[in-house]
């Protein structure tokens, strides 16, 4: 399934074979310190990351007065930052459990869409002949020079009041209400991932042998059949790949989230909400320390199970023309 | 204390509806191919059976048309393409000659605006300091990272552990930063790590944030802290694509580890290092959420993404958004063709 995946740390260097005892020494000697520097410079990579998670679960005059160091001379452990900022009704605390309802909400079909669509379209640009193909296949490409805020005022428009051309109305408006909002959000999500999906799938999709397409057609398959029955099962690596790419993505969105799904409890995922906390109450620490893990342990769990994916996609993405 | 699962019952309903489109739409695009084809073929059959039948010559066979089947596996990519992507941008060039009504024309103004407004001016200072510093620490520090690790032990730990900050939002990753920056008065004692740091030293606590110029390399700060991860993954995986018995030439020619880096490690690598500069450059041109988050723009921090929201959203001028944007655009054509041209050649080569 792999073969037309780059493979990630499969050059394994070989190693040297030293002959001089010397030389073994040293090597030992320079992979020691190498460990020891790499680790060091990891550990102190995630020194931020790691104050900010022992404050959360610290309680509320503590966070404030002293600094998370002291934890661990002074022990005090606490759940309540999280049961506040999570589930408390009053609206200064966060109600965090709602907006993450909305980025779940978000996520899902913002990263479904683009993946179906985006490998309908790379399929075809691969593997069905037809005139201007090429063509059509750079014009794609191209768009993802695109930056999406070239988009944000017209196509906010086009939501609001719909598509008049010479004083007729061609379009209605979508007039979407509280959490119909969500179809906008999609729909912006789904078209900005385009571009970038269709050129990821098809490095993956061209590269499948053309043996198998061409005995699948001599069998009389059709391409719906093929793309189903023989290309779909191929692509699944790619397809995650992407797929944990776009969800990353958009879960950690705030510009997209903030234009189209307003700043209400009704719509806004975690990060707009959290924008929001860290502007208006940016000294409530107990709050935005467990709001702010709130929000990033979702994408660290996938990040963390798929990884592998993740940085395949990630290479095929950038390094592979 | 109370969260009324029952109020955020909507919500799932508007997911399902969501997810119900979704099959809707795939599955019945892929039905509608799967049988109308299937229809025409049956017909021949049928009209070949009854010629036959007749002993009139069989009706030509046609070419199965390619052409529709492409259509239709296009049709949603073109659709959502067009109207969400192709249309808008081309509106928001057209906008960005337009008065704040988007009634009247007024030329080039907005962009005379744009360089002439001593605030916006120092909004695009900002930006080039962005897009020259975080590609470079960024990609500077991956490397030096990636041949580090290509030596050590835990290897997958430790690259984990940097790569990690890539899974946590702009947005979470500047409160994170916003913690270790953290201010309180000289009497009390530290919060943030940094003013610890500082006091601890002997120097007297800041609060950073407000301190302009300061603030904004600060805040790149955050953006290396996240970028470098890229770079390091990237390119630790060059770093062991490169042959095994180029670098065993070289050992056994006896060269030092300095000159195997700039001799040897350099040249093989250098398309992905072309590729991570060009990725993380812009990505920084586009920074939003940072600068929003932190400061809100605020003390001399804005770049252009936030600027244009701002302008745009906020307070009423499109025109003047729609300049910036446009002007972003043309700050990452250059960029991007540069690199695909490179790649061509990379793969002629």
């Amino acid at each position: 399934m792999t073969t037309a995946t780059p493979t990630v740390g499969a050059g394994v260097q070989a190693t040297a074979k030293k002959t001089t005892r010397a030389g073994r020494v040293r090597k030992r000697l320079n992979s020691r310190t190498a460990t020891l520097v790499s680790i060091i410079l990891a550990l102190l990579w995630t020194v931020p990351t790691f104050g900010l998670f022992i404050s959360s679960f610290r309680p509320e005059n503590q966070i404030k007065t002293t600094g998370w160091w002291t934890f661990f001379t002074d022990p005090q452990f606490t759940f309540e930052n999280y049961q506040e900022v999570l589930f408390s009704s009053s609206s200064s605390s966060g109600q965090l459990a709602s907006y993450f309802i909305n980025s779940l909400a978000i996520t899902i079909p913002s990263v479904l869409f683009p993946t179906a669509f985006a490998a309908l379209a790379a399929y075809a640009l691969a593997w069905i002949n037809f005139k201007g193909r090429d063509w059509l296949y750079i014009a794609i490409f191209a768009l993802q020079i695109v930056p999406l805020q070239m988009a944000l005022v017209p196509l906010l428009k086009f939501f609001s009041t719909g598509v008049t051309v010479a004083g007729v109305q061609v379009l209605p408006a979508w007039d979407l209400v509280d959490e119909q909002k969500f179809a906008q959000v999609w729909f912006a999500h789904t078209c900005f991932a385009l571009p970038f999906a269709v050129y990821l799938l098809h490095n993956f999709i061209a590269q499948l042998p053309g043996d198998l397409m061409e005995a699948a057609r001599v069998d009389g398959a059709t391409h719906p059949k093929i793309f189903r029955t023989i290309v779909l099962p191929l692509i699944t690596p790619a397809l995650a790949a992407f797929g944990i790419f776009q969800f990353l993505w958009v879960w950690n969105d705030l510009l997209v989230a903030l234009i189209f799904a307003g700043g209400t409890s009704d719509t806004a995922p975690l990060t707009v909400r959290l924008a929001e906390m860290a502007g208006t109450r940016g000294n409530e620490w107990q709050r935005l320390t467990a709001g702010a893990f709130v929000s990033i342990v979702v994408p660290l769990i996938v990040f963390l199970s798929l990884q592998r994916f993740f940085v395949r996609g990630l290479l095929a993405g950038s390094v592979k023309g | 204390m109370e969260f009324d699962f029952a109020e955020e019952q909507p919500k799932f309903l508007m997911l399902m509806y969501g997810l119900i489109a979704f099959v809707a739409v795939v599955g019945g695009l892929l039905l509608l191919l799967d049988v109308v084809p299937a229809w025409f073929a049956r017909r021949r059959e049928a009209q070949l059976v009854a010629a036959s039948a007749g002993g009139a010559p069989p009706p030509r066979r046609r070419k199965p048309r390619e052409g529709l089947f492409a259509l239709f596996f296009l049709l949603p990519t073109l659709l959502f393409l067009i109207v969400g992507l192709v249309v808008p941008a081309i509106r928001t060039t057209v906008l960005s000659l337009m008065d704040k009504d988007s009634a009247n024309w007024v030329g080039l103004r907005n962009y005379g605006w744009m360089f002439s407004e001593p605030s916006i001016v120092r909004v695009l200072t900002n930006t080039l300091i962005w897009v020259l510093l975080v590609p470079l620490v960024a990609t500077a520090f991956g490397l030096i990272y990636a041949v580090l690790v290509d030596r050590a032990r835990l290897e997958s730990l430790a690259k984990s552990l940097i790569f990690l900050p890539m899974a946590i939002s702009f947005v979470g990753a500047t409160i994170i930063w916003k913690f270790v920056y953290a201010f309180r008065g000289e009497e009390q004692e530290q919060i943030g790590l940094l003013n610890q740091i500082v006091v601890s030293l002997g120097g007297e606590p800041k609060q950073w944030l407000l301190d302009s110029p300061l603030n904004t390399f600060l805040l790149i700060v955050i953006m290396i802290w996240i970028q470098a991860g890229f770079a390091m993954v990237v390119l630790s995986a060059a770093i062991k694509a490169i042959p095994a018995d180029i670098v065993e030439a070289a050992r056994l020619d006896g060269v030092t580890p300095w000159q195997m880096f700039w001799r040897i490690t350099m040249p093989s690598i250098r398309p992905a290092l072309i590729v991570v500069v060009v990725t993380i450059s812009i990505a920084t041109l586009k920074v939003f959420d940072i600068v929003r988050t932190a400061t809100n723009g605020n003390y001399d921090t804005s770049v252009i993404a936030n600027e244009m929201y701002n302008q745009a959203f906020r307070y009423g001028e499109p025109g003047q958004g729609s300049a910036l944007a446009v002007f972003l655009f043309i700050l990452v054509t250059p960029i991007v063709i540069y690199q695909i041209r490179n790649l061509r050649k990379q793969r002629e080569g």
